[in-house]
């Protein structure tokens, strides 16, 4: 295995851990959104309470993956910045609008219908980001950015490669699995069973309509990403072993298995995005640019790896403290020697 | 407007905009810190009230902060992709630590604001220092790459083709400290003077409240050490832009023809058509001095340069005379402080001054990157590629600069009433 390859495995599984965090801190804006019922409020409030803490650390992986595919394959960032112009500008607007609308609405600005109305922008944003999240990545699978020869730079009109069913099929389907992973995750993070039975409840709709989504992106891949579609035919271990995997996550669910339901639903996304990945293996940016045509120079490439080391012994340590200390049952620890609540 | 203005005029407002946040994000938690660290120490509700009121304060402008920065981050793709297939793999290293840097912020903070009730006292301090420190690595991360685009170094350019690369030359060449310094210093200065505006102006109307009492004095510490650190910095950049970008350097002091004992300019407007600066008061020599440590020197002008290389000379001239003389009344405002310290607290006028002038801090800040960016046009990559030949083929490029000026602005001024009203509003505290 090369270095090259070493990062893309790297570029790759932060995108799964950005899908698995990130992603679900999208899907409880989702969720905030289509907060119904007699506990509406209180489902909003537990979703503010659940991404709080995390989101901005969780949003750091997208960053992490944008780094270093512009500086280890900075032939593929410029074609994609090139050509995916538009939705990615709409995607930043989405995130941009998210994040300072989820901390405005937490440090409540009065009087309260201006509260509320942040509220809406942060859920319209959390619902937006992840299409055009999937949208973006759908056209680069699709192949159609093209490298000409004679001036080295991406082949597009800036439109008719993300302009397309497939490139939003992957959209939808990416809003619909992080909205998924979403309620799974949130049933763990309330006491009480009725609220717990709301998220439950959102969370097997929702993995309905994943389940479609992903068939009608599969059957939109076989001419809108042959590439893709090829792919995942020539794995079909994969394509079963998600399928299974996901079945189980359903049962674990109408079981009230929450734990088990929350391992099995975040492998599920999981082997989603990485069989993504690997379906276009060794492609970055199809039809042209591999992961050794698009590759930055050896050194550059073997000096990031070291750094994705080092900067892994010190990340997941203190990521593990952080989602000890709040994502462990949220109970106070008896005796805790820290400050009075305000 | 072309699309090529369109594109820089983006670049300029998300950085404008962001650097703002990234400041904050690297000052407000050593304000933060500080007071919880007093509160630890002597036990005075004031303290704690300061160390929580600011720290609401840092999670407002730190999560604008991170969006911001990531609309950057890809912006450079979007905007700049000749620029980032070129220099993606030089610049990459410090990138990627400053991902990592980042990454220990955000979780240090998120333990910082949701944990006060969950992790011990003094956990919850070190993680505030956790902060400052990881805040001003990614800062000085982000630098580096900046200072190498003024720097260039770590790789060979042959036939157009870029070899050799070494990330770490790249990234730990001659100038990036100089830069580096300067900037973290001005992140401090900016920051203390601006907080201690805010509570300068809430005296004036509520003089004995010892909350606006103590976080005036500690703002001032920090913004009145770094102002007095900053003339040495800034010296120390200047003699690097003579060394290294000569052309920046006679932009900043209007000066168009090559000469020995060359004057230094305070104020005046350079009239890039007659090449020539009016108005200005010159002091003889100085400028030489400055920039050499001979008075004798001699200083490359302008016309040294055919027409297509030089730097918008006015923009550069007028934004370094703004950002000095910001600078300069700011260390003259710190002094006086110092000296009337046991009165500060009754001295309307000096409140009023504090009030008024702690914000040029930001007026600084933002002439001062003007300076360094403006100055290395026509370059974006100094001496080795221009911006002209690095933006993106898109077309229509006027909106997407209209849209993030208009989001921008429109989030400048909610982040604004957030802050007057949650962090330094005068709060209720128990008599002590």
């Amino acid at each position: 295995m090369t270095y090259a390859t070493l990062v893309a495995v790297a570029l790759v599984a932060s995108l799964v851990i950005y899908a698995l965090g990130g992603g679900a801190d999208f899907g409880g804006g989702v969720w905030d959104l289509l907060a119904a019922g007699p506990r509406a409020g209180r489902q909003r409030e537990t979703i503010a309470h659940a991404i709080g803490p995390i989101w901005e650390a969780n949003h750091v992986w997208l960053i992490l993956a944008i780094v270093l595919l512009f500086t280890c394959f900075p032939a593929a960032f410029a074609a994609i910045g090139t050509a995916l112009h538009i939705p990615i500008t709409v995607l930043l607007v989405g995130i941009v609008l998210r994040g300072s609308a989820f901390t405005f609405r937490s440090y409540g600005l009065e009087p309260g219908h201006v509260q509320e109305r942040w509220g809406r922008v942060f859920a319209w944003a959390s619902l937006v980001s992840p299409i055009m999240l999937g949208v973006t990545l759908g056209a680069i699978s699709s192949g159609t950015l093209g490298m000409d020869p004679a001036s080295g730079q991406v082949r597009t009109d800036f439109i008719s490669s993300w302009c397309a069913s497939f490139p939003f099929a992957v959209g939808f389907l990416a809003l619909a699995l992080f909205a998924y992973l979403a309620a799974v995750y949130l049933t763990l993070e309330t006491e009480d069973d009725d609220l717990r039975d709301d998220f439950r409840k959102r969370a097997l709709i929702a993995w309905e309509i994943s389940a479609v989504l992903a068939i009608v992106a599969l059957a939109l891949a076989r001419h809108g990403a042959p590439l893709i579609f090829d792919g995942l035919m020539r794995r079909p271990a994969l394509l079963v072993c998600t399928g299974l995997i996901g079945l189980a996550a359903l049962s674990a669910l109408a079981r009230r298995r929450y734990a088990a339901a929350r391992w099995l639903a975040a492998a599920q996304v999981a082997l989603t995005v990485s069989g993504w990945a690997l379906a276009q293996y060794p492609a970055i940016v199809p039809p042209d640019l591999t992961i050794t045509t698009a590759s930055a120079p050896e050194p550059v490439v073997r000096a990031v790896l070291e750094v994705l080391v080092v900067g892994a012994l010190l990340l997941f340590p203190a990521l593990f403290y952080l989602f000890r200390i709040f994502k462990s049952g949220g109970r106070r620890e008896e005796g805790s020697p820290g400050y009075p609540t305000e | 407007m072309s699309d090529l203005l369109a594109a820089r005029s983006q670049m300029a407002v998300s950085l404008a905009f962001h650097i703002v946040f990234a400041v904050a994000g690297i000052a407000m938690p050593v304000l933060m810190a500080i007071a919880e660290g007093l509160w630890l120490r002597r036990h005075h509700p004031v303290d704690l009230e300061l160390a929580r009121r600011w720290s609401r304060g840092v999670a407002i402008l730190f999560a604008v902060g991170a969006v911001s920065g990531t609309v950057l981050s890809f912006e450079l793709g979007l905007l700049w992709p000749r620029f980032m297939a070129f220099a993606g793999p030089i610049i990459g290293m410090p990138f990627s630590l400053e991902g990592f840097a980042f990454f220990l912020e955000a979780i240090f903070l998120g333990i910082y604001l949701y944990g006060w009730e969950r992790v011990p006292r003094v956990v919850h301090w070190l993680c505030g220092i956790g902060v400052a420190v990881t805040g001003a690595a990614s800062g000085l991360f982000v630098l580096t790459a900046n200072s190498w685009m003024n720097h260039p170094a770590g790789f060979r350019l042959v036939e157009g083709r870029v070899v050799d690369v070494n990330p770490w030359a790249a990234m730990f060449h001659g100038g990036w400290s100089v830069e580096c310094v300067h900037m973290l210093l001005a992140a401090y200065l900016c920051v203390g003077f601006a907080v201690a505006a805010i509570h300068a102006r809430e005296l004036l109307r509520d003089g004995t409240n010892l909350f606006h009492r103590r976080a005036l004095t500690i703002a001032l510490l920090v913004g009145g050490i770094a102002a007095a650190l900053q003339p040495v910095s800034g010296d120390a950049s200047a003699k690097l832009a003579a060394r290294t970008q000569p052309a920046k350097l006679a932009a900043m002091e209007g000066q168009f023809e090559s000469e020995p004992a060359a004057p230094l300019r305070i104020g005046g407007i350079p009239d890039e058509r007659a090449e020539r600066t009016r108005g200005a008061i010159e002091i003889p020599g100085a400028l030489s001095w400055l920039a050499y440590g001979d008075p004798r020197a001699t200083i490359r002008g302008l016309k040294a340069w055919p027409r297509e290389d030089r730097p918008p000379t006015a923009v550069v001239h007028v934004a370094f005379q703004i950002m000095v003389g910001s600078g300069v009344l700011l260390l003259a405002l710190s002094i006086l402080a110092l000296v009337r310290r046991r009165t500060l607290f009754e001295s309307r006028r000096l409140l009023t001054a504090i009030a008024l002038g702690g914000w040029l801090g930001f007026v600084a800040l933002e002439a001062g990157w003007t300076v360094t960016e403006v100055g290395r046009q026509p370059w974006i990559v100094y001496g080795i590629l221009r911006t002209a030949d690095s933006v993106t083929p898109m077309p229509g490029l006027m909106a997407p600069f209209l849209l993030f000026t208009f989001l921008y602005l429109f989030l400048a001024g909610i982040v604004g009433a957030l802050l007057r009203r949650h962090v330094f509003a005068s709060p209720r505290l128990p008599a002590s």
